[in-house]
This record gives structure tokens, C-alpha cells and sequence, in this order.
């Protein structure tokens, strides 16, 4: 049932300083669909966003909304002509209100006084339309990740928005969450509203949208019907060349001495009582919900955070780790799931960023700057870390380019246990399959890892034993063919319990 | 790729941009400017030498302070620090009696050990006690004004040894000793920064400390140190001053935080802290001298210098948020 168009992007570019980013262009979108936007990073994706919203000014071609040339000036000024946009990093202040949250930049006022009443009356309206039972009046600190979206288009629509960007809205939600959102898009396309789904994951862009547009190297390469592609297709129009199996085989299960041994861990309000083994050469999974305490459990163990309880073996011996200084010197390593947050400084170029964990072995006193160079540049060499320079800021790197200097950092550390937090988020599937490889070469140099991961098939293609966690605790240990989503979701949402002995 | 560029082709080498040179380009100007306004006075060598040991002072200090600022902190105590170290090293001496050359060489260490000891106090209200750096130092400055005070009893605290003045107005190779020493801080702090596991690590606490946590750094330590260096260039300004004169007054060296910062602001290192120039910071503290400079011999009324410094201030912060 294809809608009449209601935004037309005609002969979209875009360069930064010189760099086309965006090549000419041209997409219609119509009324009551879903479009799939996907592309590999670096593909032109969040630029065609930015320009829709506002956030960037295109260097040529027009936008045509219901007919009229418009120029967005501004993202207020794309809400007020009916373009919203959930971005992906949330936009809310935590210390304020739901209601709050959803009228900031907008606010209502009768008299030059705030009017709370009609905010609150509105924001309950957009809520109940979205069909979310989350409270006007609760503080943005107090709600879950998935709620705080709700919140992000509750405040995306308040100006009847004809046109709404979601820019990757699954990459922090599980999977439970991801039903509701899709409930919820399917529904305001149902109204009438024109819907954009950005994202990495091509399943769900195909469970979801109607139309797909494919972005690479900044052209538009197709836009299909999405009954007339599949994964496959999709996945070789954006790389434009055959895909290699994403995952390598699996290697068998680890028959080596335990390297790690984790009892009895407790963090309060986090870990009650969490055991687990790590052997030699294990590509180990831990499975469960967001907040079931995975992330938790790997801060633990590299003395990140202080447990109250229980104790951690390292090769059958028991040791101490009141800090992530003697974490590394034990030889473990930690790839946090916040890459900007934790892991790599922004600000620090390539070289910098790599060597930053291991710069003891290249001061004596003095840094040895040419080792530093050559070092980052086998890395760089060997990740296919695509960067203007080494000595180019991480802020200018995509995000699988990103990934690939925090994972050479750690490298560089030399550990022989590697905790990977959800190693592959906002990174593209070309990288995606890379760090899959990589992870396998790992495993077969005798490295042990964990792989901590919300996206099952992450979980299911990767790892030969599996964990899964749920509020807390260890509710089930998975191997061979029960390593299947069906069996992890069982024990992550607490339908199968698990006894540990 | 629409980023054609790789490293795979080993480039390692920024392209030249004006923009990272802004601090360089500012300064020529002015100089340029002040030699037109002050010709002929302005490039005597008399001049110029004068100009630089005024700068001297304060610019040691900056040195120091560039190193908090990059680390994300702040210390608006240094001025007070300098007094206060001064009179206390003027007090070491005289206990040695006249004319001591024990003494002097004790009080020379009593100032830098003092000042080192003061900014250690400052770093440690910060790391330990999770003060916030501004209300920390706030507080510090006003303890060390008070106490030097109280032991000068609000007069002067002279020194009885004649052979201390030599340091401060003292000439090697025709340039006055205050000016090597910010000369030669200035280098050793430059590659301390650019070239150590210290410096690397301060720039990566300034940028995102929970990124230095995480990275396995240990961030009270490294907060700590450029508080305590700090200490130790407010020690070797404390030093060179009360031996200009021989005497400490426990009013002196008041305002001296606002020069010093104001050196690292145009000197290109900006607030936020995680990145930075030492040199930078050189050149932003012979900026304000000449400045001054500038409109002495302009005939400008002195009362206006304060106004033209804030003036810079302000333009040497626009620059950088242009970027």
C-alpha cells in the first residue's frame, strides 16, 4: 500500500572540509511506512539523518515536505515542521521530571509562568498514546533504559510529527524491550506517522520495516521492497561484495585447567553469591538481561568495584585485586560495553590511545615515541583500523574503527584473560565479523575469554559454554546445543531456574 | 571508503593547520604591534630584559598551573602559597644568624621544600578529601595569606643575609637568574609532558578519568602530582622574590593566581583540562608582559592595563572555542 510521498530528499551531499561525506542523494519517503536505513559505518547514515533533523546543513540538494521546499535550520525547528528524531544517546535530563523531559526547549507558559498543568496533561496524552504506564512526575534517573525511550518520542512527537528518525533505538534494549518498541512503531505507523529505523541489526530490519534504502560510501545503492530482499542481500548491497561467514566455526569446548574461579562473589545490591569457572582457551558467554549484573560481575573481578564477599582464583591460587592496577598485572583485561565513557579518550590520537594502558614498557624514562609509532601501527595493520592518520583524535574514527584501537589497547597489555563487554556495539558488520575472527585467533593462542553480549546470536555463535545471569545470580550453565536463544532467554527471564552446586 | 586515507600508508604526521599554531601567530602579532607602538623603545635589549624578568615570576608559577589545569584541576592559592613559602624560607635563614651561608643555602631549600609541601596540601584536599579544586584552594588561599600575616605580625619579614639578594637580581650571560629558571622549568616541564608515563597519564585524568580508571592508571596519584609540582614552582617564585628584594611583605605576590591563569588561558590549554602546551604557556605569560609593556610606553594610563589584560583574556578564549 504505498503512501503518497510526504518527504522527499532530492540530491542530498554533504562534505566536511573537503571529505563527501553524502553524494547526491535522492529518497522519497511515504506516508504511514517504515523505512530501513542501513549501511556500514561511515556509510553516510547518521549524516542523511543529521541533515533531516537539522543538526548539519546539507552542502546541496533541497528537502521537499509535502511538497514545499523546507530548511531546517535547527532540530526545534524539524519538531515544530513535524520531524522528530529519537536519537541514539539519550537527549533527557536525569534531575528533571518525565513531563518535564518531554516539553524541554518547548515549554509551555500562560502568563510567562511555566504552565506545569498542561505539560503534565499533554505528556500524559503522548504517554497513553504510546500505551507506556510510565509516570509524568517520575525523575528520568529512576526509569530503565527502555523507558527512557519511551520518553525521547514521547518528546520526538509532541509537535504532531510527520516524519520520526529512530537512530539504532535496539542496540541497549533486550529483546523483551525491543517488542514493545516495535509494538509501539508499528502502531504510530498505523496513525499515519512516517517512520525511519537506523540500525546495524538486519533481522530486525527486516521483521519491521517495509522499504530498506541501503547507504554506501555516502550513495544511496538501492532502495527495495523488503519483501524482496533478505539478510543476505541486504548484507551485500552495504559491504557491496560477498559476505564471508560472520562467525568462524565453532571450536570444540575447552578441556583445559581452569584459569579463572569466581566464588561466592557478592556486590551489594548487584552479585548475591556468583560462581563461575573460566578454563584455558575458552570462549566463555554470560548471558542475561541488561541490569542482571554481567557488567557488574567482570568490574568485580578486575577490582573495579569492591565486592563484600567471595573470592576470585587465578590458576588455582587465590589473589586479591583491590584495583584495576592489579588486575592488568595478573594479566586480565577488560573491554568495557562504554567505549566513549571508559574506554578510549576522544581527545587522544590513535598512538596515544593504544599504548596508554602498556606506556610503562615503552618510558625508560623517556617515551620512546618511534616504538610507540611502530607498535600502533601493526595494530592498525592488523585490525584494518581505518583512520586518517595515527595521530588522528578518536573523535573523527567510526565506531567499529573505535572498537579496533580500544581492543589493540588492550592487546598491548599482553593479558591471558579477556573480559569483551558487548565488544561489537555500534559497530558495523563488516568490523563485526572481523572481531568475531579475531576473537577466534585469541582463543587459539591459549587466551581465555569472556564474551558478555545482548544479542544472542553474539552469545549462541561465538561461545562453547554459557553463563546466563538474572538479577544477580547465576541461573543457568549452557553447553553444546543447549546454547540456543530459547534456552537463554528460559533462564534469563527466570522461567528455568538453575541450581548451582 | 569515502575516507580515502588510511594508515596503512604509514603517514603518522598531522597535516599543518594555522589553527593548532594560534598561540605562535597571537604572540608575533603582538610583538609586532608592540615594536610599532613602542618604537624604538620597545626592542632595546634593556627592555626586553626587563619585560622577561617581570614575567618571571608569575610565569613559573604558570608553568605549574598549566599541569593542573590539563590534569581537571585548579588551584587559585598559588599567590598566597608564595608568600607565605617566601617568609617562611626569610625565617629559616635568619635563624642561622647574618650573613650564613648555611643559612642561605637552607633557606633556598626551606622555599622550595615549603612551597612543594603547601602545594602537596592543595593536591591532596582534592584527591583524598574530594574537595572540589576551586572551593579547595579557595579555602588554602585564605589559610596561607592569614598565616603568613600572622607571623610577619602585618610588617615586613627581612632577611639578614646580604648574599641571598644575589639570587634574585643576579645576571648569568647577561640575562637576569628569575628568567633562566622559568627558561629552564619551562623545558624540563615541556618534556616532562610531552615525553613521560607521568605527563601522558595527566593528560588522560584531565580528558576522561573514568577512562584513566579503567585504563588501569591510578587517578589520585596522578591528580595529585601537579598539585605538588605546582607547589614546587610557587616555591622557586617564592624563592627568586624575596631575594629580589630580600624581604617578604605578607601582602606580596597577591593576584598572581589571576596572571598565572591567564598565562595558561592564552596560552592555548583549554579549562576542560586533558591536553595542553607548556610552551604555550610561556609565550602567554610574555603576552601579558608585553602588553603592559606595550602601554607603558604607549603613555597609557596605568589604571587601563588591568581592563587590556581581561580584554586578551577574552580573545584568547574565543580563539580557541572557534576551533
Amino acid at each position: 500500500m504505498p503512501g503518497k510521498p510526504i518527504l522527499e530528499i532530492q540530491n542530498l551531499s554533504k562534505d566536511f572540509s573537503g571529505v563527501t561525506v553524502l553524494d547526491k542523494v535522492s529518497l522519497s519517503l511515504r506516508e504511514g511506512e517504515i523505512l530501513g536505513l542501513i549501511g556500514e559505518n561511515g556509510a553516510g547514515k547518521s549524516t542523511l539523518i543529521k541533515i533531516i533533523n537539522g543538526i548539519h546543513l546539507p552542502s546541496g540538494g533541497k528537502l521537499l515536505l509535502e511538497g514545499n521546499e523546507i530548511t531546517v535550520k535547527d532540530p526545534q525547528n524539524a519538531k515544530k515542521l513535524g520531524i522528530g528524531m529519537v536519537p541514539q544517546e539519550f537527549n533527557l535530563v536525569d534531575s528533571l521530571r518525565v513531563f518535564e523531559n518531554i516539553f524541554l526547549g518547548s515549554e509551555l507558559k500562560s502568563g510567562g509562568f511555566l504552565d506545569k498543568g498542561a505539560m503534565r496533561q499533554k505528556s500524559r496524552e503522548h504517554l497513553d498514546r504510546l500505551e507506556t504506564r510510565i509516570s509524568v512526575d517520575a525523575r528520568i534517573s529512576a526509569l530503565s533504559v527502555a523507558e527512557k525511550q519511551m520518553v525521547e518520542v514521547a518528546k520526538a512527537i509532541i509537535h504532531e510529527a510527520k516524519v520520526l528518525v529512530f537512530d539504532e533505538p535496539t542496540t541497549t534494549l533486550t529483546q523483551y524491550e525491543i517488542n514493545i518498541l516495535f509494538d509501539l512503531m508499528r502502531r504510530l505507523r498505523d496513525q499515519g506517522v512516517t517512520l525511519v529505523f537506523v540500525s546495524h541489526k538486519l533481522k530486525e530490519v527486516k521483521a519491521l520495516c517495509d522499504r530498506v534504502a541501503v547507504l554506501r560510501d555516502g550513495i544511496l545503492v538501492g532502495v527495495e521492497e523488503i519483501d524482496q530482499v533478505d539478510e543476505q542481500k541486504m548484507a551485500r548491497m552495504m559491504v557491496g561484495r560477498e559476505l564471508s561467514l560472520l562467525f568462524p566455526p565453532k571450536r570444540p569446548p575447552a578441556i583445559g585447567p581452569a584459569v579463572l574461579e569466581v566464588r561466592g562473589l557478592t556486590v551489594p545490591g548487584k552479585l548475591h553469591g556468583v560462581g563461575l569457572t573460566l578454563k584455558k582457551g575458552e570462549i566463555l558467554g554470560l548471558a542475561g538481561l541488561v541490569g542482571a549484573g554481567r557488567t557488574e560481575l567482570a568490574e568485580a573481578v578486575m577490582g573495579l568495584r569492591l565486592p563484600e564477599k567471595g573470592s576470585i582464583l587465578l590458576n588455582g591460587d587465590e589473589v586479591e585485586i583491590n584495583n584495576p592496577r592489579t588486575a592488568v598485572e595478573k594479566r586480565l583485561g577488560y573491554i568495557s560495553e562504554d567505549r566513549q565513557g571508559r574506554g578510549i579518550h576522544l581527545s587522544f590520537d590513535v598512538m596515544a590511545n593504544t599504548t596508554l594502558m602498556s606506556l610503562k614498557r615503552y618510558a625508560a624514562p623517556f617515551l620512546d615515541k618511534k616504538a610507540i609509532r611502530e607498535k600502533t601501527k601493526e595494530y592498525s595493520e592488523a585490525f584494518h583500523t581505518r583512520a586518517p592518520s595515527l595521530r588522528a583524535e578518536l573523535q573523527y574514527l567510526s565506531g567499529g574503527n573505535q572498537q579496533k584501537v580500544y581492543l589493540s589497547k588492550l592487546m598491548d597489555i599482553n593479558p591471558e584473560i579477556l573480559i569483551l563487554d558487548e565488544p561489537t556495539r555500534g559497530v558495523d558488520i563488516n568490523a563485526k565479523s572481523e572481531i568475531y575472527q579475531f576473537i577466534h585467533q585469541l582463543a587459539e593462542k591459549g587466551l581465555s575469554l569472556v564474551v558478555i553480549s545482548s544479542e544472542l546470536e553474539e552469545i549462541i555463535g561465538l561461545c562453547t559454554r554459557v553463563y546466563v545471569l538474572r538479577e544477580g545470580k547465576v541461573t543457568g550453565e549452557l553447553t553444546g546445543e543447549h546454547i540456543n536463544e530459547e534456552e537463554i532467554m528460559f533462564y534469563a527471564t527466570g522461567v528455568k531456574v538453575m541450581e548451582q552446586v | 571508503m569515502s575516507l580515502k586515507q588510511s594508515v596503512l600508508s604509514g603517514r603518522d604526521q598531522k597535516p599543518f593547520s594555522w589553527r593548532d599554531h594560534t598561540t605562535l601567530i597571537g604572540f608575533l602579532a603582538l610583538f609586532l604591534l608592540a615594536t610599532l607602538i613602542g618604537w624604538p623603545d620597545f626592542l632595546r635589549a634593556r627592555n626586553l630584559i626587563t619585560l622577561l624578568r617581570q614575567v618571571s615570576y608569575t610565569g613559573i608559577i604558570a608553568l605549574g598551573m598549566t599541569l593542573i589545569i590539563i590534569s581537571g584541576g585548579f588551584d587559585l592559592s598559588v599567590g598566597s602559597m608564595a608568600a607565605f613559602s617566601g617568609g617562611v624560607a626569610i625565617f629559616a635563614m635568619n635563624s642561622f644568624g647574618a650573613d650564613s651561608s648555611l643559612g642561605l643555602v637552607m633557606g633556598v631549600l626551606t622555599a622550595l621544600a615549603f612551597g612543594t609541601f603547601l602545594g602537596t596540601v592543595n593536591g591532596l584536599l582534592v584527591t583524598q578529601f574530594r574537595i572540589a579544586p576551586f572551593i579547595a584552594t579557595l579555602g588554602t588561599m585564605s589559610i596561607y595569606r592569614s598565616l603568613v600575616i600572622y607571623f610577619a605580625q602585618a610588617g615586613n619579614i627581612e632577611s639578614l643575609n646580604r648574599g641571598y639578594s644575589v639570587i634574585g637580581s643576579g645576571m648569568i650571560l647577561g640575562l637576569p637568574v628569575p628568567v633562566w629558571m622559568f627558561f629552564i622549568l619551562a623545558a624540563v616541564l615541556h618534556v616532562f609532558l610531552n615525553n613521560t608515563r607521568t605527563g601522558r597519564y595527566i593528560c588522560a585524568v584531565g580528558s576522561n578519568e573514568q577512562v584513566a580508571r579503567y585504563s588501569a592508571i591510578n587517578v589520585n596519584l596522578t591528580r595529585l602530582i601537579p598539585y605538588t609540582i605546582t607547589g614546587f614552582t610557587v616555591g622557586v617564585s617564592a624563592m627568586l622574590w624575596s631575594s629580589r628584594l630580600n624581604c617578604i611583605n605578607p601582602s606580596d605576590c597577591a593576584g598572581y593566581e589571576l596572571d598565572a591563569i591567564a598565562a595558561v588561558v592564552i596560552g592555548g590549554t583549554p579549562m576542560t583540562g586533558g591536553k595542553g602546551s607548556v610552551i604555550g604557556t610561556v609565550l602567554g605569560a610574555i603576552m601579558l608582559g608585553i602588553i603592559n609593556n606595550m602601554l607603558v610606553l604607549a603613555g597609557v594610563s596605568s589604571y587601563l592595563q588591568q581592563a587590556a589584560k581581561g580584554v586578551v583574556i577574552i580573545v584568547a578564549v574565543l580563539l580557541q572555542y572557534k576551533k
